[in-house]
């Protein structure tokens, strides 16, 4: 018999898995709450040994914050993908880019990659072995440093200042 | 009562429009661009979109029909919003990993697509020595 | 006025997925195959959940769900098949 060190371990995943289960069911139902209740107690228990440490969300209104811009600049970098992708001269402008990464845990620099992927002009393309430099393509752009700053501003600092200051 | 229906229709039928206009675009991308990595913007960004907004649609359809909030769909979305980038990551580093050529505007030169010197030394067939 | 953006953006998702099949035909590499077949199974979702409005029936939210797990664990998969030549290590 193991014996389970902590009841909530991870508080996070037990509201993730709950919610997951009643939209899942699709109900409100008191029998749906239990059992999905059951399940996001025992799930994380069971699975503890297998998870990293993961990081603590300092700041959650921030990150109520961030996930609104990431939001609306997903909506604006479709609008600029599409009207590259539509032009009919070709006139697009790709570039490779290396980021210098100042990030240091795992977690939030998948956060970061993800961010990148969907917003304005830009996929994260390969992260380097010393986990340092996060390679970038992208679509259309005109100034590389000007990028470069775009980005550290509106993702990365943010991204630092709810997980890891 | 009947405004209310006309205009959820008018929304349901809006969301529908444009997320198939988002996705169709986005193929249009993958078919169009010259080189692998800007075809790899289409898919991860734009298609994503397009398929968010036909499950945006699909909730609201739903939850009118049943008088209700129905917000099953929205787990697909926010699975098809977390993975997209995922896969589109690896795909690149598999297309890195494979040294993809890459159109011949693109600035930058990362270090993974330059021709390795040794590597290709010691990859070029040497007598019929087994590999190792 | 439903009906009509139903049946236009069902032809639009079929045109999409018709490209795709192109890319998968012609496509030069075999990540950009992969990519074009990623893609295939995001606009078939798009198609399943369009054909559950049009049936004003919630069966099939299932089987997109499993559409897009499977899509992208397949996609996983292969990628890290191009990237080490072997899946599990």
């Amino acid at each position: 018999m193991i014996r389970p060190r902590k009841w909530l371990p991870m508080p996070l995943l037990s509201v993730l898995l709950l919610v997951v289960w009643l939209l899942l069911m699709n109900s409100v139902a008191l029998g749906h709450w239990l059992l999905g209740g059951v399940l996001a107690i025992v799930i994380p228990v069971i699975t503890e040994p297998f998870w990293e440490a993961q990081p603590r969300v300092k700041k959650p209104f921030l990150l109520v914050r961030y996930f609104f811009r990431v939001l609306l600049d997903i909506i604006i970098a479709n609008l600029e993908a599409s009207k590259v992708i539509l032009d009919p001269r070709g006139r697009a402008r790709p570039a490779f880019v290396e980021y210098p990464l100042e990030l240091q845990e795992n977690f939030t620099i998948t956060m970061l990659a993800s961010t990148i992927t969907l917003t304005p002009g830009t996929v994260s393309a390969h992260l380097r072995m010393d986990g340092k430099t996060l390679l970038i393509h992208a679509l259309d752009v005109g100034d590389i440093d000007d990028m470069i700053r775009h980005i550290h501003e509106r993702y990365e600092r943010p991204l630092k200042e709810i997980f890891e200051c | 009562m009947i405004a209310l229906y006309t205009v959820m229709e008018g929304v349901i039928a809006f969301f529908l429009i444009a997320g198939s206009i988002f996705a169709l675009i986005g193929s249009l991308g993958l078919t169009r661009m010259k080189d692998f990595y800007m075809r790899l913007h289409g898919p991860s960004k734009i298609s994503t979109l397009g398929v968010g907004c036909i499950l945006l649609a699909s909730i609201a359809y739903f939850s009118l029909l049943d008088a209700g909030p129905s917000l099953q769909e929205l787990l697909i979305t926010i699975f098809l919003f977390i993975t997209a980038p995922v896969s589109a990551h690896m795909l690149s580093k598999s297309a890195l990993h494979q040294k993809l050529a890459r159109d011949p505007r693109t600035r930058g030169n990362p270090q993974e697509l330059q021709e390795d010197e040794e590597h290709s030394i010691e990859e070029a067939p040497q007598g019929d020595s087994k590999l190792p | 006025m439903l009906d009509f953006a139903l049946k236009v953006s069902a032809v639009l998702f079929a045109i999409a997925i018709l490209l795709n099949l192109y890319r998968v035909a012609i496509g030069p590499s075999l990540p950009d195959r992969i990519l074009a077949l990623d893609t295939m199974y995001v606009n078939s979702i798009a198609l399943i959940v369009l054909f559950g409005i049009w049936l004003g029936h919630r069966t099939y939210f299932e089987a997109a769900l499993l559409i897009a797990m499977l899509g992208f664990v397949s996609t996983v998969a292969v990628c890290k098949y191009l990237l080490r030549g072997d899946i599990i290590e």
